[in-house]
C-alpha cells in the first residue's frame, strides 16, 4: 500500500502550490527578500558595518558621498553607511517586537470579546474603541511621553498602540469563526471551549493575523523613527533612522545624504514589508485555496 | 424502550422587536432502535428542536418543557455533564457537510479527537479507530482518506465523515438535520442506506429531520409532522403515507413532484399549499393551519385543535380530520 508516500506527498505538494503562487508575485518576493536582507543586516551589523557607527573622524566630517565613506558622512565624521546599518536594529527591533506585543496582548483579548461575547465583550470593544479614536502614531508620541524616552519605553508605547488594531481583526475573525458550520459540530460533539478555541478558532485566525502583522511592522517602524526623531526613542549617540533624520535637519542644505539615506532605508523597509503582507494575503486567501 | 423523551418542549426567542414562537408544547418520545422522521416546511421548528435537545440554542432562546434522556433532564443538567454527553451518548450530524469539516485539519484528526475527548484514546489509536469508523461508513482506501484534509472530499464523502465522528462512541441517539439536503440525488441514497445500516449495526435510534419526505418513505418507522411549531400530526410511517388525516399533510404529500400526465397529455401542475406560514411572532390563538386549509370553519377560525388518537398510534391536531374519502 503506498498510501502514507501520497499523504507526505500531498502536504509538499500544498506548501509547493502556496510557494509557487507566492513566487508568481514578483513584488511579495521583492518584498521579502528585501525584508530578510534588511533582518539580516541589522542582526550582522558589526560584521558588515564598514566603520564603527561612533567612531569619529573630524578630518573627514560632512564629507560626500563616494570615496572611502560610501554614503558620506555626517557632522562629526561618521560614517552614514555604518550608522544606517547599525540603525536598522533599532527600526527593525522596534517594528518586529512591538507587533509582538501587540498581538501577545490582543489576540486573547479579541478572542475573549469574540468567542465568550457576554459582559466582557463591551468593556474590551469600548476600550478598544477609545484607543483606536486617536491615530496611531499621535497615541505612540503620547504613550511614549508618559514611559520616558528609551527604545524599550518606545517599542512597548508602539506595542501599546497597536493593540486596538489586532483586537478589532481577532474578534471578527472569530465572531465570524464561531458561527461556522463545524464549530457548532464540534461543539454537538461534546468539545469544551479550551478545544474550540485552540483547535478550532485559533488555527483559522493565523492567516489574517499574519497580514494584519506584516502591516503594523512598518507602521511601528516609521513609528519609531518618529520617536527617536522627537527624542522619545533611542537616544543619541546610539544610531537610529530617527535619530539620524532629526540631527540631519541642520544641515539639510549642506548635506542633503544625512536625511537622504536614512530616509531611503525607512521607505525601502517599510515597502518591503507592505508588499509582503500584501502578496501574502493573496497566497493566504482560504477562498482561493484548493 | 423510551431513549428519548421530549414532552411540552415550547422555545420563545427574544428578538429586538417582537419575541418568536420557534415551539409551542411539542411532546413526542423516540424509542431503541428506531428512526423517527420529523417533517415540515421551513421555519416549523424542525431545527430548533434538534438545537434544544443538544442544548445548542443560543442564550436569547427561553425553553420550557422536559427533554429526558433515558430519565435525564437534559435542560437542567450542568454544563458539564451536557458536554459529555454530546458527541458520546447524543451526537448530531448537520446539514451542510461542505462546511461542518474544520478546513486546517485531515479528517482523520477530526474524527479521533471526538474519540480521545470521550474515550481518552491515544493518538495513534484514535487514528487507528478513526481509520475503522471510516471504512464502516463505507469511505474507499480509509487508510489514505484518514490523512486527507476535507477540501480534497466530495460532499457525500465529507457527509460520510461527519457521520463517522457522530457514530464514532457508539451514541444512543443520533440526530440527523437534513442530513441529504446538500447532497445529490444519488447520493443521498447512499446516505440513507448508511444510516439505516448503521441503526441495524450499532442499534443507534436516529431522529432525522427534513422536509423531505421521499426521504421519510425511505427510511422512516414513525413520523412527527409539524406546522408552525407544533405537531400537528403523528403515525407509523405506511400509516402516515396511506392514510393521512390532517389537510396539511395531505397537502405535502400532494406537492411531492411526480410525473404525471393528464388526458390531453399536458404535464400535472405540481399542487402546491395556498396562502403562507403564519408568522411566528404573533401566532394565532386558532388553528395555524386555518387560512390555509379548505376545511376551515367557525371553529377552526376560534379555538387551537388539541392532539388526539383518531386511530391507535395515530394522533392529530385537526378538528375536522381524515382522508378526502372519509371527509366531505
Amino acid at each position: 500500500m503506498s498510501a502514507p508516500i501520497e499523504v507526505v506527498g500531498w502536504r509538499t505538494r500544498r506548501r509547493v502550490r502556496l510557494r509557487q503562487r507566492f513566487l508568481r508575485r514578483p513584488p511579495a518576493v521583492a518584498g521579502l527578500a528585501f525584508a530578510i536582507t534588511a533582518i539580516l543586516i541589522a542582526l550582522l551589523a558589526p560584521l558588515v558595518a564598514p566603520y564603527s557607527p561612533d567612531a569619529q573622524n573630524f578630518g573627514a566630517a560632512l564629507a560626500q558621498p563616494g570615496g572611502p565613506h560610501l554614503l558620506g558622512t555626517d557632522e562629526l565624521g561618521r560614517d552614514v553607511l555604518s550608522r544606517v546599518i547599525w540603525g536598522a536594529r533599532a527600526s527593525i527591533q522596534a517594528g518586529v517586537v512591538a507587533t509582538l506585543l501587540a498581538m501577545a496582548v490582543a489576540v486573547p483579548l479579541g478572542l475573549i470579546a469574540g468567542y465568550f461575547r457576554g459582559g466582557w465583550d463591551p468593556v474590551i470593544m469600548r476600550f478598544t474603541d477609545l484607543l483606536l479614536s486617536f491615530p496611531f502614531l499621535v497615541l505612540a508620541v503620547g504613550l511614549a511621553a508618559i514611559l520616558g524616552p528609551s527604545l524599550t519605553n518606545a517599542t512597548l508605547a508602539l506595542g501599546i498602540a497597536a493593540v486596538p488594531a489586532f483586537v478589532r481583526v481577532t474578534r471578527g475573525e472569530v465572531l465570524g469563526l464561531r458561527e461556522e458550520d463545524y464549530v457548532v459540530a464540534a461543539v454537538a460533539d461534546g468539545a469544551t471551549d479550551r478545544v474550540v478555541i485552540t483547535r478550532h478558532i485559533l488555527p483559522n485566525t493565523v492567516s489574517p493575523l499574519l497580514v494584519q502583522a506584516t502591516v503594523t511592522i512598518p507602521t511601528a517602524i516609521i513609528g519609531e523613527s518618529l520617536l527617536s526623531f522627537l527624542g522619545l526613542g533611542v537616544q543619541p549617540p546610539t544610531p537610529s533612522w530617527g535619530v539620524m533624520l532629526s540631527s540631519a535637519q541642520s544641515f539639510i542644505t549642506q548635506a542633503p545624504w544625512l536625511a537622504l539615506f536614512p530616509g531611503i532605508a525607512i521607505f525601502l523597509t517599510t515597502l518591503s514589508f507592505n508588499l509582503l503582507g500584501d502578496g501574502l494575503r493573496d497566497v493566504l486567501d482560504p477562498k482561493a485555496l484548493t | 424502550m423510551t431513549l428519548l423523551h421530549v414532552s411540552g418542549l415550547s422555545v420563545r426567542f427574544r428578538t429586538e422587536d417582537n419575541p418568536v414562537q420557534a415551539l409551542s408544547d411539542v411532546s413526542f418520545a423516540l424509542e431503541e432502535r428506531e428512526i423517527l422522521a420529523i417533517v415540515g416546511e421551513s421555519g416549523c421548528g424542525k431545527s430548533v428542536t434538534a438545537m434544544s435537545i443538544l442544548g445548542l440554542l443560543p442564550s436569547t432562546a427561553a425553553i420550557s418543557g422536559r427533554i429526558a434522556l433515558e430519565g435525564r433532564d437534559l435542560l437542567t443538567l450542568p454544563r458539564k455533564e451536557l458536554r459529555s454527553i454530546r458527541g458520546k451518548e447524543l451526537s448530531m450530524i448537520f446539514q451542510e457537510p461542505m462546511t461542518s469539516l474544520n478546513p486546517v485539519f485531515t479528517v482523520g484528526r477530526q474524527v479521533g479527537e471526538v474519540l480521545r475527548h470521550h474515550e481518552g484514546l491515544s493518538r495513534r489509536a484514535a487514528r487507528d479507530r478513526a481509520i475503522e469508523l471510516l471504512d464502516l461508513v463505507g469511505i474507499p482506501a480509509p487508510q489514505r482518506r484518514v490523512d486527507e484534509y476535507p477540501h480534497q472530499l466530495s460532499g457525500g464523502m465529507r457527509q460520510r465523515v461527519m457521520i463517522a465522528m457522530a457514530v464514532s462512541c457508539d451514541p444512543k441517539v443520533l440526530i440527523a438535520d437534513e442530513p441529504t439536503t446538500a447532497l445529490d440525488v444519488t447520493i443521498q441514497a447512499g446516505i440513507l442506506d448508511l444510516m439505516r445500516d448503521l441503526r441495524d449495526k450499532l442499534g443507534t435510534a436516529i431522529l432525522l429531520i427534513t422536509h423531505d419526505l421521499g426521504v421519510v418513505a425511505d427510511v422512516a418507522e414513525r413520523v412527527i409532522v409539524m406546522y408552525a411549531g407544533r405537531k400537528v400530526e403523528e403515525a407509523t410511517a405506511e400509516e402516515l403515507f396511506e392514510h393521512p388525516q390532517h389537510p396539511y399533510t395531505m397537502g405535502l404529500l400532494a406537492a411531492v413532484p411526480r410525473l404525471r400526465e393528464q388526458p390531453n397529455g399536458e404535464r400535472d401542475r405540481l399542487a402546491e399549499i395556498p396562502g403562507m406560514v403564519p408568522s411566528l411572532s404573533a401566532p394565532p390563538s386558532h388553528c395555524p393551519f386555518a387560512p390555509r386549509c379548505s376545511r376551515a370553519d367557525e371553529l377552526t377560525l376560534s379555538e387551537l385543535p388539541e392532539l388526539r388518537d383518531v386511530r391507535p398510534g395515530h394522533a392529530v391536531a385537526c378538528f375536522h380530520p381524515g382522508d378526502e374519502r372519509t371527509y366531505s
